[in-house]
């Protein structure tokens, strides 16, 4: 197969071709273009379809990121790269809100997704539909609350050690 | 009082209170407890290692708390990891030492406002005996810091109280201006060696 790599308009292309309307319009600004995955039934259709199609073959996940957007509604970023067949890179978003932060997961579709998620779950609660064990990564399994959410305030104590200076 | 091996006199005699003997034997094998936290961790392993050679004053690492006597906290302590530290402070048998080396085990260093996760002190978590300051601090430093750990260990007493032992050293302390700033007993050498060869420069100008 000759590499072809492909720009985000034509990759987004694809995927309305294949589903329909469940994808946002590419955003470009100068430091990353992206499209959001607008109907989160597809979300795993989506990326199963960027990971095995010939044309697109994102076979690596490099980055997985949550986000707190500050305006009541959480965010996941994927970075995918096809390494060693086509060389492109894609971005993409998916959104859900604070009061029901759950989003499919794309661990059994990439595998590296699994540490990601869990870390993601860890700082910001985000709930990975069909993960395979998703529990705290980083902070100690009983710590209370999402350390990197805006409105997140530190405890008093922990253990018995005063946390504030 | 000084050091024990500054006191033998003729015939290699030496007499001497027991509880000198011990205290030095004492504070020249202080084995610490190898751990590190953090980037201190890397600066702690330079000073370990044969540049700066902690062997030369007996000190070098036990992989074991039940083997060691010092606890170098090197490094950034999370509260996850604080009760760990804990735990292996509680394992090492006494007499035990801590010292605390660099910003982050004194005071949270630069997590003390935003870091939720950092405990501001290993003193809230296991009582410390020396400070060490920096970020990281420089092997010279820690090793000064150990040399205030053996000191420590020199005042002891039998019986004695450690908080006493810090009272007493307080007291003997100097101001660090006066140290720094005092006259360096080479330096009048160094200049009158200036001088002299200002001298044998202008001597060569007038033979030439």
């Amino acid at each position: 197969m000759q590499p072809k790599p492909l720009t985000i308009d034509e990759i987004a292309a694809l995927v309305r071709e294949k589903f329909g309307d469940v994808i946002s319009e590419p955003v470009k600004t100068p430091t990353a273009e992206f499209f959001t995955i607008t109907d989160l039934e597809y979300l795993q259709a989506v990326m199963y379809f960027l990971r095995e199609d010939e044309r697109t073959k994102f076979n690596y996940l490099y980055c997985l990121s949550g986000v707190d957007n500050g305006d009541g509604s959480l965010s996941v970023v994927y970075h995918l790269e096809s390494l060693g067949v086509h060389g492109h890179r894609l971005e993409v978003k998916a959104n859900c809100s604070v009061e029901k932060p759950e989003i499919p997961s794309v661990a059994e579709i990439w595998r590296t997704a699994d540490w990601h998620e869990r870390e993601a779950y860890d700082f910001f609660g985000i709930k990975f539909i069909g993960h395979p064990d998703l529990r705290r990564i980083l902070c100690p399994e009983d710590w209370e609350g999402y350390p990197l959410r805006k409105d997140y305030k530190v405890a008093e104590y922990y253990h018995g050690i005063k946390v504030p200076f | 009082m000084s050091l024990l091996d500054t006191k033998f006199e003729k015939g290699g005699v030496i007499i001497s209170k027991v509880e000198d003997l011990l205290n030095w034997s004492r504070l020249s094998s202080m084995w610490p407890m190898s751990f590190g936290l953090a980037c201190c961790a890397i600066e702690m392993m330079a000073t370990n290692a044969s540049n700066y050679d902690l062997e030369r004053f007996g000190i070098f690492p036990r992989s074991s708390p039940r083997q060691s006597d010092v606890m170098i906290v090197a490094g950034t302590v999370t509260f996850k990891m604080a009760e760990r530290v804990k735990r292996l402070y509680e394992q090492m048998t006494e007499p035990r030492y801590v010292l605390s080396m660099g910003s982050c085990a004194n005071c949270g260093g630069p997590y003390w406002e935003h870091g939720y996760h950092v405990v501001k002190g290993v003193d809230r978590v296991i009582p410390v005996d020396v400070y060490v300051p920096g970020c990281p601090p420089r092997p010279e430093a820690l090793i000064g810091g150990l040399m205030k750990i053996q000191e420590l260990i020199r005042e002891e007493k039998f019986g004695g109280n450690r908080e006493d032992v810090k009272k007493r050293l307080a007291a003997k302390s100097a101001p660090a201006e006066e140290v720094i700033m005092a006259e360096h007993p080479n330096q009048a050498d160094r200049s009158k060696g200036q001088d002299k060869k200002e001298t044998e420069v202008e001597e060569t100008a007038e033979t030439a």
